[in-house]
């Protein structure tokens, strides 16, 4: 069976790398002209050489955006079922060589967990794991998935690789979205970040995004942690991946993410830093290229910057959120998977985004369209 | 002007709205009452039906009927299960049967289209099937119970206008259920002309929510739609470049 591994196979990182540093203020005028944008396109705009065209690609990525998804910004929460993990992540609060004390939630965790998120208004939740699959596996996540269903209109998870079987079961158990971030592209840092347990697979979790396909989910959601290696040959890949899976899985929806590495216990510092300019230098990128790709900012993202970008190409935001198993009710100390920037509650992001013009939708999926 | 009747209603206005993609439901409401639209489509996604208070529906003036529609749905199968919620819960068995496996260009699938228009023409139904500008479909459609069909001008938010106008006018010609050209109607000018090609009606979303001013711009199509049917129904006069021939071909005949 084909798979993205196929085409990775036929790029070379450090020829990507040169051609993105070495594309020309003519590059990019090109590109900014065309019509129809390509991966070339991406790659010119992804370039220190399009730097200089910033507020001109924030306003064709503004214009973009309008017309595509109207002036809606689309809220979601991340709830943290678990910190339980046997990877050894060196970036990660999660990390099973960090000695803290671990946390799943029960049922009864969950539920309280629940009411505190519904009491903000949330309808779309975005489930999140470590990787500890002795206790943090499908059957775990299908009695979750029975609990929640009836009590969110749409449900992400962003847990371990699985297998396509799994995929499918989490599909009829009423999931819309899977995410899951290659974290690097590049597989000799891959490796060195990701040492030990079932991650340490690079090609494994690289084909991952194709199980998800298979499986039928409606919408994956590919990202990198930006800080592991250059920012810009990262999001070619990124870029590619999903270029790829839009032509292969067809009827599946894509969203890519940005996070970039925050403060967490015993972590290590970033090797590469990423700039808030870079940040919307990637964002407009991403939506000249890919007109409807959906685009998320996380809370990772400091408050002046969330305040900002609220009209340069973004779809759907998270706020209020806790990294932590139970942070929200039942264990609000546990350990958490990052720091958070922006602690703002739902009710002050949901006025900023009106402030900016915008409304801000809670709910955009109907269960019943996954109960045939 | 001549009332608009789609199953057992009536509509003084030819023009349907949109209400995605505005930029607050207050202006949403506003855009309809200015556009005098009667008939406004709502994304069974996007509605809560479990509260009352919902925040699309809440901001709808009460004279306005709904026209549920079921985007989202990738099948026949799940078209027809949102529907028969969206009936119960909004108490209408108008519905706007949207079938777009494809969540790129959200282009509707045929097949499944007309699969579902069957069963729900079946299940008492008033089916207003969003479809690609397809002549055959529509005969097809109309076989199947349809009661109106929603051939699109250009992909579904893109502004780009009449852009399957040959198809149209054959689709307008064949036609014995209205034909509301739906998707891609940029500008009042595009909405006036295919209001004099002969379209029933129009449906607009998208130019109106995300205009610089969309209270303005409602009421800017509302007009075009106005003047487009009424030059419909004053018939218009042909366009003619070509100058009368110096020399008639047929003159012969009369002097014979």
């Amino acid at each position: 069976m084909k798979s993205f591994a196929s085409v990775f196979e036929q790029y070379n990182w450090d020829d990507i790398n040169s051609k993105i540093y070495n594309s020309t203020t003519q590059d990019v005028e090109n590109t900014l002209s065309k019509s129809k944008k390509t991966l070339d396109d991406f790659l010119v705009l992804l370039s220190p050489a399009a730097q200089p065209f910033l507020e001109q690609m924030a306003q064709m990525s503004h214009h973009l955006t309008t017309k595509r998804f109207g002036k809606t910004i689309q809220m979601y929460v991340p709830m943290y079922l678990s910190n339980e993990c046997q990877n050894i992540c060196t970036y990660c609060g999660f990390s099973f060589d960090n000695t803290m004390k671990r946390k799943t939630l029960n049922l009864n965790d969950i539920a309280q967990e629940t009411e505190v998120i519904k009491s903000k208004g949330f309808e779309h939740v975005l489930l999140v794991t470590g990787e500890a699959n002795s206790t943090v596996n499908i059957h775990y996540f299908k009695k979750v998935l029975a609990q929640l269903n009836n009590q969110f209109s749409n449900i992400s998870m962003e847990v371990q690789p699985l297998s396509e079987e799994e995929y499918r079961e989490l599909h009829q158990c009423g999931v819309h979205s899977i995410l899951v971030y290659q974290e690097s592209y590049h597989k000799e840092t891959y490796k060195e970040y990701h040492p030990k347990g079932k991650k340490s697979n690079f090609d494994y979790r690289l084909e991952t995004p194709d199980r998800i396909g298979k499986a039928g989910i409606h919408k994956i959601g590919l990202g990198v942690l930006l800080g592991l290696e250059d920012w810009r040959t990262e999001s070619f890949f990124t870029a590619l991946h999903i270029n790829y899976l839009q032509k292969s899985y067809w009827q599946s929806k894509f969203s890519v993410s940005f996070p970039r590495l925050r403060p967490a216990e015993g972590i290590i510092e970033p090797k590469f830093i990423m700039n808030d300019k870079d940040l919307v230098q990637l964002i407009c990128a991403y939506r000249i290229w890919n007109e409807d790709l959906e685009i998320s900012i996380s809370t990772r993202e400091n408050e002046k910057l969330r305040n900002h970008i609220i009209p340069l190409g973004v779809t759907s935001m998270s706020a209020e959120s806790k990294t932590n198993p139970g942070g929200y009710a039942v264990d609000i100390e546990s350990l958490e998977q990052f720091e958070t920037s922006d602690e703002r509650s739902a009710e002050e992001i949901s006025k900023i985004i009106k402030n900016a013009g915008y409304e801000p939708v809670w709910k955009d999926w109907d269960k019943s369209y996954m109960m045939v | 002007m001549q009332q608009l009747k789609i199953g057992e209603k009536s509509f003084n206005s030819r023009l349907f709205l949109g209400t995605g993609k505005f930029g607050s439901n207050v202006e949403m409401g506003k855009a309809i009452i200015s556009s005098e639209s009667e008939l406004v489509t709502v994304a069974l996604k996007r509605v809560d039906l479990e509260t009352e208070t919902d925040a699309i529906l809440s901001h709808l003036p009460n004279y306005v009927n709904l026209l549920p529609n079921t985007s989202g749905a990738r099948n026949a199968k799940e078209a027809v299960f949102a529907a028969q919620l969206a009936r119960e819960a909004l108490e209408t068995n108008f519905l706007k049967l949207e079938i777009h496996p494809d969540p790129r260009y959200l282009m509707p699938d045929p097949i499944e289209t007309l699969k579902a228009t069957e069963e729900l023409a079946k299940l008492g139904f008033v089916v207003l099937p969003y479809i690609h500008a397809d002549p055959v479909l529509c005969k097809l459609l109309e076989n199947a119970g349809t009661a109106a069909v929603m051939p699109l001008g250009a992909p579904i938010g893109s502004n780009k206008g009449l852009k399957t106008i040959d198809f149209l006018e054959i689709i307008i010609e064949q036609s014995n259920v209205p034909v509301i050209v739906d998707a891609g109607l940029g500008a009042p000018s595009d909405a006036a002309k295919a209001m004099e090609l002969g379209a029933d009606a129009v449906l607009v979303n998208t130019a109106i929510a995300v205009a610089g001013n969309p209270v303005l711009m409602a009421q800017a199509f509302k007009e075009a739609v106005v003047a487009g049917r009424k030059a419909f129904n004053a018939k218009l006069a042909q366009p003619n470049n070509k100058a009368n021939a110096s020399s008639p071909l047929t003159s012969f005949l009369s002097e014979m």
